[in-house]
């Protein structure tokens, strides 16, 4: 450990600057996983109690239908939603390593593209469909 | 002392993640099929659906792969972000305590349609 504090280790330039580093898109994609991760987690007993309100009577069912007409529940809700399918697509993407498919760094790159892409239009798709656009 | 709050140390846990986040995949692809076929058009459709047998044994089993996924995943950022062992094992207990009320409720939820 004295190596440490010796001045030839001490001249050796430090890069942690987490504002200056430039994060690669697959980095990205890996810490929005635990990012949305972590959301869902925290967000789970209002989902939970959501869920119940739809199937639980018609009254409650009308009343959960009412509140996701409210921008206050609607807003966070397709957070949450494009947290979920973030979480599924990168995860997928994640599988995938894990059995060695697109290891490679080109590879790598193109399916974090496609990770932010794919979740990103699908939670487009789902909100404009909880607000009645088709 | 063995470290109370470590990984186990072995891949059960990480095999485990991917297990049940295949599950959740799974009855992800389900429900996003059952919606476009209809199943949320109405109250009476959407309970039904639930109340059916095999969905609701396909969704009870998909509460309980979430609190499992969530429990190991939210351990991980315990152990990568808190240091100290008493505030980190406190929040391990507090986090396993939430997941099985979660499970419970889900339970609790589909018992009654």
């Amino acid at each position: 450990m004295a190596a440490t504090n010796s001045p030839a280790r001490k001249a050796r330039p430090k890069f942690l600057d987490l504002t200056a580093i430039r994060l690669p898109l697959a980095g990205f994609v890996s810490i929005l996983h635990r990012v949305s991760g972590a959301g869902l987690f925290l967000a789970l007993p209002a989902l939970i109690a959501m869920f119940g309100l739809t199937v639980n009577s018609p009254e409650s069912h009308a009343h959960a239908v009412a509140l996701l007409k409210k921008p206050m529940i609607a807003i966070p809700l397709f957070g949450l939603a494009w947290a979920y399918l973030h979480h599924f697509c990168a995860g997928i993407r994640f599988l995938l390593l894990d059995l060695h498919i697109g290891l490679n760094k080109e590879g790598a790159r193109k399916s974090a593209i496609a990770v932010l892409a794919v979740s990103l239009t699908l939670t487009l798709i789902l909100a404009l469909k909880l607000l009645g656009a088709f | 002392m063995r470290n109370p709050t470590g990984a186990h140390y072995g891949l059960r846990d990480w095999l485990f993640q991917r297990i049940t986040a295949v599950v959740m995949a799974v009855y992800t692809v389900v429900i996003a099929v059952a919606v476009f076929c209809g199943a949320a058009s109405s109250f009476e459709s959407w309970r039904g659906f639930f109340a059916c047998g095999p969905i609701k044994f396909l969704s009870f089993l998909f509460a309980v792969c979430l609190c499992y996924h969530a429990w190991i995943g939210i351990r991980d950022i315990w152990m990568d972000y808190v240091k100290p062992v008493a505030v980190r094992l406190t929040l391990h207990a507090l986090t396993l305590l939430a997941l099985m009320g979660y499970a419970a409720w889900c339970a609790d939820i589909l018992w009654r349609l």
